[in-house]
């Protein structure tokens, strides 16, 4: 590391220059300053980790963490969550068939109805999800087969999308709208929920589409291209539309606020999942009144109209009905490890006690006499 | 002079008539011609050679080449070699993160390096300008003409003036004094400030003005440059009218070295003869060889743990990949389709692939430890430099820094390769006693000038001697006037060493290099004899009868280290020739044929008992002849360009013997102020202290008992000639282990606590010559294991005592230690030039600022004013070093894994598709910026224990050594505490995020929310942990501790908070938000925290409490006494303010 160099001017003859803080005829003429940092003696407080001082923080971590716990795990415990597998695999499922023939181009759509039965009303807003397992919506290919800027607006990228969403980038010369390999497998299935009244009636259950994705992005991070015109059509003139898909992207919604790059379904979608079994919002069932529940006690019929594969690759397709609290949905992990781990320290904290009291002790005094 | 033409011009025609003849191999030599001028026609061909102009280049660049080379420098370390290979994979193949995570600190480190390194080179370029174009004065056709430096050119004839700094190295000429002396200060070349006399060649010294040196016409032959400062050979052939050129020997006393000062003398002419980069002062500042710390070591040895571990994780990952791959539909999926090239060419993917996992986990090995590790050694070591304990107000200087690169080695020294004199003793000499024929005298006064009682000058112990014994007595007292190169220094001080002479008007000093020399005359002139000049050749005393006595000085056969002697011949003022020899005991007795040596013997052993450096002096009359033999012998020597030395020494050795014995001086050498707590504390630490000294064994071992090296109650154990002449060296050898080992055997069985003082401690005191028998390689097979015996035999012994050690033994001494089979970290500490090879040898040397010049403290490592701050650089900032830097090590292994393992851990839940955990910015910044600032705090200030108790508590330092804190278990401990802090991690955000939500809102959060949280519990628990460890915590690490942790999140909010346009990708928009603004995250990352601390602590504290080292101990004590204090002394706290 040391330069070999040297100053013929110094006197001193020594290393100039290089690593070392020899250099300097001022430095070494004159006695070093006696300042508290330069003596190495900032004051400073001087914790020592020993059994006394840890044993407090211990017993303190147990009694805040046990409380914690229970209330997770008991919050946990009351939401109530539903989960309904439609993947039709098993030739009894009502959707076996609609999974079995399958083609992405077909012009009638296969619809299956699965009927299930609440034991108990769920109260509060009601969430649904859309479950998929073996889903590797994480792979590093997956994850970057999309064009931020196109989905945010930018004409250029609209028709140049980036070289990442290749093979999904141009579809017969035109740019796909929107790009990538995230768009193009969007989630189609079309779920829809039926309350069967004892009486015999059938009534749709309200869905509400609106509020399954991030303010933040439904708001800034995706835009529609503006353009002269306000038609959304007009503005994705010249572009195709994904491949798998059914319908170009500014038909997805008749609604304008919920069409084009804000679609929320197509959002929630572009969020790609950690972890390779996840869940989806779907949509939101409101609390209407304040007397009746979300969703009363009895049966449901879920009407899917079946478009999305899974067998190829061995996934799962669920539909999740959920209330949430304040810490989401249904996880008894966070209750049960605040419990273990206040536990632990709660019984080290009664170890570390004994041996504070039979060691501690003794080792210090032996130490003072010595 | 004598004159000895017929012999030289023997000599010369010896040469021409013979001149392949391979006694001097004259390839290795130089012609220079004074003034450019041809020698007379006939005598020799004028072959005009080449040499280079007198410019320095200290710079290493110029500004063309500055990019390219410091490129290439700088990839030549492996680190960053590395890390280039890195980056460019990177750039070439599809890698999971853009090569800028790791171009980018690539791209700083290689930027800050070379902008220091730019900068340094810039400061030097100007030095070397302002060198090279400073003016010269040079002789050119009789006339002074003023020239650039750097245009001067060997042969050159160069005026110096006073107080001028010589520009190249020059042979002197003539000067302005009659003599043909000057005198010079070479201060800057090897510190000492004495002023050293030079000599102009006899036959030129006339040649005083511009146009007599016009004249001359003369070549000087002399050796290639090389770097010894204190070697020269050469000849100067003077050409004269038709004659046959006049040759004369030129030595290192005619060679003014470029960078010396000329002072007290008007001007000299001098002719150049190595110029710019050839000068001895530049040969000298070539780097020295590059010591490496054990610590170095060990790091060095993780890195390759942490390859293999690298590599290992990126096959595995392939392989899984590949097996996993195997179904085309995991391979790819209808919803995640390769492109065409994708897939293509298969064997070439798979090791993409494996690059790309190489890639993904390359940060295990960060470029950052480096960095760091380099900025803590360089930021640290100013900590010595400013440690105000170590100023020595004497000399004005603090503790030097050579090289920061062996700071924590000072923490693990094990054998301590102490110098006697001027490094445990004070080098401060002082006359006691002198001894003639058995008889003697003490001086009245002590040098300080405070008399003792005494009513005569000379107390006579014995009896009075006779009128034969009055007239040895006068001789013994002339010889040390006579004898010695002191010179007189008239007003004006000196740094050097001084003592006033009041001799009525102004004040005068004995100045020279050897502060033995100036004890003798002072002692002389005490006793009555005062040595007053050196003039015209002539030594000029004063004797007691207040008459000036005038002897010629005819030859000086200086002294060496080898010989232990040194000797003058002079002709008295009745036309007597004298031999005067004054030397070693050892070196004077084999050569005296008579003289009262049994009486002198005795007394110089006493003397030697007590402590004192004891010189014999002796002499002997020569005829006219004998004289010039020797002129002769000493000629012939002295021209010999090859092996002049030995040449001298074989001559030397001829001419000194015969003697008559004298009788013996006695001097003394007092220990240095806290030599011996020093000495006490340091063997307390666990240290093994030897003595290398070229002293005689009864001095140095009175030195080492008064310096507490040796106690009453050591058993000593000798290993001397004086045993070895007894019995064999065998016997001795096998008896001595045989002792040792017998000790050592109960010891281990008895007592294991180390510390007890119980057991006999043994002391090992060998000499040169012994020494010498026990490193000779085996001639016949018995022999073959001596070394190994001796080495068992030291490796029992607290103290060691070496004597009548010549300089290259000492370093034959640390060599055989340092490389015995536990390869102990070794220390030399020393002051004179003898200690440099033994400095250079020992993994760390140290030079003491001492009186014999500055050679040791230019070629150490630290250099420090007196051998009692050695506790402090050693017990203090030792230890503080060497477990700052153990901690920075294991630490950043540490935080690395934790890094990283999760992100290996995902590759099991992502498909193995190379997919990053955390976002680019993260990866890039984490070693930059979110953690690096505290472990290079904490590697600089931390303290574990007061630097008073360590200094009071010298037993602490056992507790570190042998690398103690960086021994593999404690390493893979810290690996595994990584890789447990990694899966809690990864699984407890692995279990929160699972097929579940976390929001109040019920919207669903992706993979790089996932990543987030992980690397949000990474950055605080990393940091927490350091700030666990921490146990020294000022301001300043609060505030880098704090600021650190805010940094981070100001960082996520504003990287998450806008749409960055440069980027083509916003996945982070908001991510960070999002996730704080739920509360399981919250809970989720404070107890994930909390799992992460928990087993570290518990580890601590149980430690602490049922096994706790020393060090541990002290800090609990020293906690509840301070509790008691601040109860108890509170109001005297308050008082006692502290500077800030």
């Amino acid at each position: 590391v040391m330069a070999s160099g040297y100053s013929a001017k110094e006197e001193d003859g020594h290393h100039s220059g290089a690593l070392g803080p020899a250099g300097g005829a001022a430095v070494r003429s004159r006695k070093p300053d006696n300042t508290a940092f330069k003596q190495q003696r900032l004051p400073a407080w001087q914790p020592i980790l020993t059994a006394g001082t840890v044993l407090p923080a211990f017993f303190i971590i147990g009694l805040l963490f046990i409380p914690i716990g229970i209330g997770l795990y008991v919050t946990s415990n009351n939401i109530r969550e539903l989960q309904i597998d439609y993947t039709g695999t098993e030739s009894s499922s009502p959707c076996f068939a609609c999974s079995q023939n399958y083609s992405w181009n077909m012009t009638t759509p296969c619809v299956c109805s699965v009927s299930f039965s609440l034991d108990q009303p769920f109260e509060s807003n009601v969430f649904m999800y859309y479950g998929l397992s073996n889903f590797y919506q994480n792979h590093r290919r997956y994850v970057k087969s999309r064009d931020d800027s196109q989905l945010n607006g930018n004409l250029n990228s609209l028709k140049e999308p980036s070289k990442e969403c290749e093979p999904y980038r141009t579809n017969d010369g035109k740019p796909i709208a929107p790009c990538g390999a995230i768009a193009n497998s969007l989630f189609n299935d079309t779920l829809a929920l039926y309350y069967n009244d004892p009486n015999g009636t059938e009534t749709q259950i309200q869905l509400v589409k609106r509020g399954i994705a991030w303010w933040t992005d439904k708001h800034v991070k995706f835009r529609n291209p503006v353009g002269d015109d306000s038609n959304l059509t007009a503005i994705f003139q010249g572009t195709a539309k994904p491949v798998n898909w059914q319908k170009p992207v500014y038909e997805l919604d008749s609604d304008p606020e919920n069409n084009g790059f804000i679609n929320e379904d197509l959002i929630v979608w572009m969020r790609t999942a950690a972890l390779p079994t996840f869940r989806k919002l779907y949509r939101i069932i409101e609390k209407n009144s304040s007397t009746s529940p979300t969703l009363p006690r009895g049966n449901y019929t879920l009407k899917i109209t079946y478009n999305y594969p899974v067998r190829s690759f061995e996934g799962r397709k669920r539909m999740i009905l959920s209330t949430i609290s304040w810490m989401g949905g249904k996880n008894p992990f966070l209750g049960i490890a605040y419990i273990t781990v206040g536990s632990i320290c709660f019984f080290l904290g009664v170890v570390l006690l004994i041996i504070h009291h039979k060691y501690g002790s003794r080792s210090s005094s032996a130490d003072l006499t010595h | 002079m004598c004159t000895k033409r017929s012999g030289w011009v023997r000599l010369l025609y010896y040469r021409y008539l013979y001149p392949c003849t391979g006694e001097e191999n004259w390839v290795d030599s130089r012609t220079v011609y004074i003034g450019h001028r041809e020698p007379p026609p006939g005598t020799e061909a004028y072959i005009p050679q080449r040499f280079p102009d007198n410019r320095i280049v200290s710079s290493k660049y110029t500004f063309w080449n500055f990019v390219p080379k410091n490129l290439f420098e700088q990839f030549r370390r492996i680190a960053n070699f590395y890390f280039l290979i890195i980056f460019l994979v990177q750039l070439i193949i599809d890698t999971p993160t853009s090569p800028i995570t790791s171009g980018l600190p690539l791209f700083f480190v290689i930027t800050v390096t070379a902008i220091k390194q730019g900068y340094e080179d810039w400061l030097r370029h100007k030095a070397d300008n302002a060198v090279n174009q400073c003016p010269v004065h040079i002789i050119q056709h009789g006339k002074v003409v003023r020239k650039q430096s750097h245009k001067l050119r060997v042969g050159d004839i160069v005026l110096v003036k006073e107080d001028e700094t010589f520009p190249c190295d020059l042979i002197l000429l003539s000067t302005s004094r009659d003599d043909g002396t000057c005198f010079v200060t070479t201060a800057s070349l090897d510190g000492e400030s004495s002023h050293k006399t030079y000599y102009a060649v006899q036959d030129t010294k006339s040649f005083n003005t511009e146009q007599e040196l016009d004249t001359l016409r003369a070549t000087i032959e002399c050796e290639q440059p090389q770097p010894d400062l204190y070697k020269f050979v050469g000849r100067i052939n003077i050409y004269q009218e038709r004659d046959e050129p006049i040759a004369r020997p030129l030595g290192s006393e005619n060679v003014l070295l470029r960078g010396a000062t000329l002072k007290n003398t008007e001007y000299v002419y001098a002719v150049a003869i190595y110029t710019g980069m050839e000068t001895k002062m530049a040969l000298n500042y070539q780097s020295k060889s590059q010591k490496r710390s054990a610590v170095e070591k060990s790091m060095n040895a993780f890195l390759i743990v942490y390859l293999c571990i690298l590599l290992s994780k990126a096959l595995i990952n392939t392989v899984l990949k590949y097996v996993w791959q195997a179904n085309p539909n995991r391979d790819e999926p209808w919803y995640n389709e390769k492109t065409e090239s994708e897939r293509q060419r298969h064997l070439i993917r798979a090791f993409t692939d494996f690059l790309a996992f190489m890639v993904l986990f390359n940060y295990i090995i960060p470029v950052s430890m480096y960095v760091t590790v380099e900025m803590q050694k360089f930021l640290g070591s100013y900590f010595i430099t400013w440690d105000e304990e170590m100023f020595d107000d004497e000399i004005g200087e603090g503790a030097l820094v050579n090289t920061s690169d062996l700071n924590e080695e000072l923490g693990q020294v094990e054998y301590i390769f102490t110098d006697k004199t001027g490094t445990l003793t004070e080098n401060n000499m002082e006359f006691i006693e002198c001894c003639v024929d058995g008889h003697v005298y003490v001086p009245h006064a002590i040098c300080n000038g405070q008399i003792l009682p005494g009513a005569l000058g000379i107390d006579m112990i014995d009896s009075s001697p006779g009128p034969d014994g009055k007239e040895h007595e006068e001789l013994f007292f002339r010889a040390l006037c006579l004898c010695h190169t002191v010179q007189v220094k008239e007003e004006e001080t000196v740094d050097g060493i001084k003592r006033g002479i009041h001799q009525g008007k102004g004040t005068s000093f004995y100045i020279s290099s050897s502060p033995d020399e100036v004890a003798l005359v002072e002692g002389m002139k005490r006793l009555g004899f005062t040595y007053l000049r050196l003039k015209d050749n002539h030594m000029e005393i004063l004797n007691r009868e207040d008459e000036i006595e005038r002897f010629e000085l005819l030859e000086v056969l200086n002294f060496d280290s080898v010989r232990r002697r040194m000797s003058v011949i002079v002709r008295s003022g009745t036309g007597e020739l004298y031999l005067f020899c004054k030397g070693a005991d050892s070196s004077i007795f084999p050569r005296v044929i008579s003289g009262k040596v049994e009486q002198v013997r005795a007394r110089v052993e006493h003397n030697a008992v007590e402590g004192l450096r004891t010189l014999c002096v002796a002499y002997k009359l020569l005829t006219f002849e004998e004289y010039q033999d020797i002129c002769q012998l000493l000629e012939t020597a002295k021209l010999a360009l090859q092996e002049r030395d030995k040449k001298l020494a074989e001559a030397y050795d001829a001419i000194e013997r015969d003697f008559i014995l004298l009788g013996a001086t006695a001097v003394e050498d007092r220990l240095q102020d806290k030599a011996a707590d020093t000495i006490e504390s340091l063997h307390k630490a666990g240290m093994k202290v030897w003595v290398l000294t070229g002293d005689k064994m009864e001095t140095a071992a009175a030195t080492c008992y008064a310096s507490k090296l040796f106690r009453r109650s050591t058993q000593i154990l000798e290993l001397t000639t004086k045993r070895t002449e007894e019995q064999n060296l065998h016997d001795v050898l096998f008896d001595l282990s045989r002792t040792v080992l017998r000790q050592h055997g109960s010891l281990t069985r008895d007592t294991f606590s180390g510390l007890s003082n119980e057991f006999q401690d043994y002391g090992l005191i060998i000499d040169g010559a012994t020494l010498t028998a026990v490193m000779k390689p085996d001639q016949d097979g018995s022999t073959g294991n001596y070394k190994e015996i001796f080495l068992e035999i030291c490796r029992n012994c607290s103290a060691v005592l070496c004597c009548r050690m010549a300089p290259l033994q000492k370093a034959q001494i640390v060599k055989l230690i340092k490389f015995s089979k536990e390869h102990p970290i070794t220390l030399a500490i020393g002051d004179g030039a003898n200690d440099v090879s033994m400095i250079l040898e020992a993994h760390v040397g140290i030079g003491i600022m001492g009186k014999e010049g500055r050679q040791a403290a230019r070629n150490s490592d630290y250099a420090i004013p007196k051998f009692k701050h050695l506790k402090k650089m050693l017990l203090v900032h030792g230890h503080y070093y060497y477990i700052r830097i153990a901690e920075l090590v294991q630490y950043f292994f540490y935080k690395n894994v934790c890094f990283i393992f999760p992100q290996f851990l995902y590759q099991f839940f992502c498909g193995f598709s190379q997919q990053p955990l955390y976002d680019t910015a993260y990866l890039t910044l984490y070693n930059i910026s979110f953690t690096s600032l505290p472990i290079l705090l904490y590697s600089l200030i931390e303290q574990h224990i007061n630097m008073d108790i360590l200094k009071r508590d010298p037993s602490l330092y056992r507790d570190i050594a042998k690398n103690s804190l960086l021994r593999w278990r404690i390493f893979i401990y810290w690996t595994f505490l990584g890789v447990f802090d990694a899966v809690v991690f990864f699984f407890g955000a692995y279990f929160l995020f699972d097929n579940t939500t976390f929001t109040s809102n019920g919207q669903m959060f992706g993979n790089w929310t996932f990543g987030t949280l992980v690397f949000t519990v990474l950055v605080f628990t990393v940091t927490l942990k350091l700030a666990l460890d921490t146990h020294y915590w000022t301001w300043i690490n609060h505030f880098v501790i704090w600021g650190s942790l805010l940094f981070y999140v100001v960082f996520s909010l504003l990287w998450g908070g806008i749409i960055w346009p440069f980027l083509n990708y916003q996945r982070m928009y908001y991510v960070f938000m999002q996730m704080l603004s739920s509360g399981p995250a919250w809970l989720c990352i404070i107890l994930l925290i909390t799992v992460s601390l928990l087993p570290d602590v518990v580890k601590k504290v149980m430690c602490r409490a049922l096994w706790p080292t020393t060090t541990e101990r002290i800090q609990t004590k020293r906690k509840c006494l301070n509790v008691e204090q601040s109860t108890i002394f509170m109001l005297s706290q308050t008082s006692s303010s502290i500077s800030f």
